[in-house]
C-alpha cells in the first residue's frame, strides 16, 4: 500500500514541530526517516498511526484520505510499533498479541478462527510461540520488542510504522527485528537512529532537521559527508559494505575538549 | 569466607517457557462459583442478623416477599425486619460492591495506576461534602428522606465537573493530570467535610457524619435500590462493551491509537461513567473504601489482566464481598453497627496480602 504524506504540518503549543513535509513510500518499500533528536521524526510518524492529528496537510493510503477514516478503519491498514509502551498490567504474551486483532473484531464478538490463526502465525513468525503463556512484564527487552512486532503483524497491516524499533536491543536483535518486520510484505515507514542500519535496510531515506525534510533519496545519495556535517554536526567517511555494496559510515571522534 | 568456585552458578534468566503455563484459576469455574455464591449470600444477608429470627421463619418471609404471599398478623415485625430491612440491605450491598469493584477496574485502566480507586478522582469526597451538609446542617430538608442521597449525588456531579474542567487539556484527559487534580481536590473536599464535622453543634450529627465517611448501608431500603442498581448496571454494560478497548488503553495511549482506539475519547467516556456510578453508589452507602482498590487487583491475580475476564469476575466478587462485610458489620458488635470501611479493611487486607504472596503478581514491573 502506497503512503503519501502531503504537506503535513504539526504545531504543538505554538511551535512548528513538523513543517510542510511531503514524502511518498511506495507499496512494499522500506522507507527510513532519520535525523537528530527533536527533528520531528516521531511527530511525523505519530500522524501516520493516528496518535496525533496534523495541523495541516493530508496523508493518503493508495489515494484514500487517512485522516477522514475512522480510527478503526485506519488501524486495519496501518499498524505501529510506538516508542513508548506503558505496559502496567501483567498481560500474557498471547493476550498482548491478541490485541492486534482489535480493529478487525466486533466489541463483544468472540475470537474468530481467523483471529486465532493470525495471532498464531504472527507469534510463530517472530519466533516467540514458546513465550505465549509468559507474562509480558517478565520478558527481556528483546523479547518484548519481538512480541510487540507479533502484535503489529497480527493486525495484518499493509503499512507498518516503526518508531526507533531497535532501541535497547543488541546488534543481533536489531538485525533480526528489521528482517522480521518485512513478513507479509507491508510498506515499512521507520524512524531509525543508527544511520548504518538505515543505510543497510532502507530503500529510501528522508533526512529531517528542525521539522523539515532536508534530503531525500537512496541511502547512497543522501548520506554524504556534507549532509552529515550540516545536519548531525559530525565528520564522517563513507565506505562500501563488502557484502551488499550498501554505503556505510565511519565517524571521526571529536578532539578532547 | 566463600571463594569464587564455591558459588553455585545461578542461571541469569530462567529458560523461556519454564514458568507454569497457567497460574490462573479457570474462568468458567470461578464465575460459576461466584454465581452460586451471590444468591446464597443474599439469602444469608436476609437470614442473619442481631434480632435472632429463626432461619425457617426468615426464609418463609423471604418467600412471601418475593412471591407476594401472605403472613400472619403476629409475624409483621419479623417480616418487616427480613423483607424491609435486611434483604434490601443485602441487595444494595451487592449493587454497591459490584459498582465499586467495576469502577475500580475502569479507573485503574483509565489512569494506568496501581493505586487508583473510585476515590482517586475526588468524586466521592465531593459527595461527602453534600452528604455532610445534610447530616450536620440539615440542608435540603425539603426533600425529606431523599435529602441525603440527592445532596450526595448532586455534589458528586459538581465535583466531577470541577475535576474535569481543571484536568482537561487541549490534548484531552491525561492520566497524571487526572490523578493529580483528583487527589488535590480530594484533600480540598475532605478539609471542607472535616471543618463541617468540627463545627457541628451536637455530637450525634458528627457521629453520623463519621459513619457516612466510613461507609454504612444502615439507611438502605427498597427505594434506594433502583437508582443505584440502574447506574451500576449501565456502567457494567458500558465496561463490558469496552473491554477490548480497555486492554488497548492499558498498553498506553500510543498503542491504543495504533489499534484504532481514540484514547482521549475512551478516557472521557470512562470518566463520565465512573463519576456517575461512583456518585450513585456513594449516595446510598457513603464512602466505602478498599473494595474498589483491592477487588480489581485480587481478580487480576486470579484471572489475569485481560479486561474481558476481569470484568466477568470483579463485579461478582465485589458484590459477594460487600454482602458479607455488611452482615458482619451488623452482628459483630450487635446491636451496634460497625462502619463498613473498618471491616472491608479488616477482611480485605489479610486476604489481599495472602494472595499477593502466593501468586506471582506483577503490576508495572514491580
Amino acid at each position: 500500500m502506497r503512503v503519501d504524506i502531503d504537506r503535513v504540518t504539526v504545531e504543538i503549543s505554538g511551535t512548528h514541530v513538523v513543517r510542510d513535509i511531503s514524502l511518498r513510500a511506495g507499496s512494499g518499500r522500506f522507507v527510513g526517516v532519520v535525523g537528530p533528536n527533536g527533528s520531528g521524526k516521531s511527530t511525523l510518524l505519530r500522524c501516520v498511526y493516528r496518535a496525533l492529528r496534523p495541523t495541516a496537510g493530508a496523508i493518503r493510503l493508495d489515494g484514500d484520505d487517512l485522516l477522514a477514516m475512522s480510527p478503526r478503519d485506519s488501524a486495519r491498514r496501518v499498524a505501529a510499533l510506538p516508542q513508548e509502551v506503558a505496559a502496567e498490567f501483567d498481560f500474557t504474551v498471547a493476550e498482548v498479541v491478541a490485541m492486534g486483532r482489535l480493529p478487525h473484531q466486533g466489541a463483544v464478538a468472540r475470537e474468530s478462527e481467523a483471529d486465532r490463526r493470525a495471532c498464531a502465525a504472527a507469534l510463530e513468525g517472530v519466533g516467540a510461540a514458546h513465550l505465549a503463556g509468559r507474562g509480558f512484564l517478565t520478558l527481556s527487552g528483546g523479547e518484548k520488542q519481538r512480541v510487540l512486532i507479533a502484535r503489529a503483524l497480527a493486525q495484518q497491516p499493509r503499512v507498518l510504522v516503526l518508531d526507533e524499533p531497535t532501541n535497547h536491543l543488541d546488534i543481533a536483535q536489531q538485525l533480526e527485528l528489521l528482517s522480521l518486520v518485512r513478513a507479509g510484505g507491508p510498506t515499512v515507514l521507520t524512524a531509525l537512529h543508527d544511520l548504518n542500519l538505515a543505510a543497510l535496510h532502507c530503500d529510501l531515506l528522508h533526512v529531517l532537521d528542525g521539522g523539515r525534510i532536508v534530503a531525500s533519496g537512496a541511502p547512497h545519495d543522501v548520506l554524504t559527508p556534507g549532509l552529515l556535517a550540516e545536519v548531525f554536526g559530525v565528520r564522517a567517511h563513507r565506505v562500501v559494505h563488502p557484502g551488499t555494496g550498501a554505503v556505510q559510515l565511519l565517524f571521526d571522534r571529536l578532539p578532547r575538549p | 569466607m566463600a571463594t569464587l568456585h564455591d558459588r553455585t552458578p545461578v542461571p541469569h534468566h530462567a529458560p523461556a517457557g519454564t514458568e507454569p503455563p497457567s497460574r490462573r484459576v479457570p474462568l468458567p469455574l470461578l464465575v460459576a462459583g461466584l454465581c452460586v455464591a451471590l444468591p446464597v449470600s443474599l439469602v444469608c444477608g436476609a437470614g442473619i442478623g442481631a434480632s435472632g429470627i429463626p432461619w425457617s421463619e426468615a426464609l418463609r418471609h423471604l418467600w412471601a416477599g418475593t412471591t407476594g404471599g401472605s403472613i400472619t398478623a403476629d409475624e409483621v415485625s419479623s417480616y418487616t425486619i427480613v423483607w424491609e430491612l435486611r434483604f434490601p440491605r443485602a441487595v444494595l450491598a451487592a449493587v454497591v460492591g459490584a459498582g465499586l469493584a467495576s469502577v475500580g477496574v475502569a479507573v485503574q485502566a483509565m489512569v494506568r495506576n496501581a493505586l487508583a480507586d473510585p476515590f482517586v478522582l475526588g468524586i466521592s469526597s465531593g459527595a461527602a461534602v453534600g452528604a455532610n451538609a445534610v447530616l450536620i446542617f440539615g440542608a435540603f430538608a425539603a426533600l425529606g428522606v431523599w435529602a441525603l442521597s440527592t445532596a450526595a449525588f448532586l455534589s458528586a456531579l459538581a465535583a466531577m465537573a470541577l475535576v474535569y474542567a481543571i484536568a482537561r487539556t487541549p490534548r484531552g484527559l491525561t492520566p497524571l493530570r487526572l490523578v493529580l487534580t483528583g487527589t488535590a481536590l480530594h484533600y480540598g473536599f475532605s478539609a471542607v467535610t472535616t471543618f463541617m464535622v468540627f463545627a457541628a453543634e451536637h455530637g450525634e450529627a458528627a457521629r453520623s457524619a463519621m459513619m457516612w465517611l466510613l461507609g454504612s448501608l444502615g439507611g438502605a431500603s427498597w427505594s434506594s435500590v433502583p437508582i443505584a442498581g440502574c447506574a451500576v448496571l449501565g456502567g457494567l454494560l458500558h465496561l463490558g462493551w469496552s473491554a477490548r478497548r480497555l486492554n488497548a488503553l492499558a498498553m498506553g495511549d500510543e498503542t491504543a491509537a495504533a489499534l484504532g482506539v481514540d484514547p482521549g475519547r475512551l478516557r472521557r467516556e470512562l470518566f463520565l461513567g465512573a463519576a456517575a456510578v461512583t456518585g450513585a453508589v456513594v449516595a446510598v452507602s457513603g464512602a466505602i473504601g478498599f473494595v474498589g482498590l483491592m477487588v480489581p487487583h485480587a481478580a487480576r491475580m486470579l484471572v489475569g489482566a485481560d479486561h474481558r475476564r476481569l470484568l466477568a469476575v470483579a463485579p461478582l466478587a465485589g458484590a459477594v464481598l460487600l454482602i458479607w462485610v455488611d452482615i458482619l458489620s451488623r452482628v459483630v458488635l450487635a446491636p451496634a453497627e460497625l462502619p463498613l470501611g473498618v471491616l472491608t479493611a479488616a477482611i480485605g487486607v489479610p486476604c489481599f496480602l495472602l494472595l499477593m504472596r502466593r501468586r506471582t503478581y506483577t503490576f508495572g514491573g514491580a
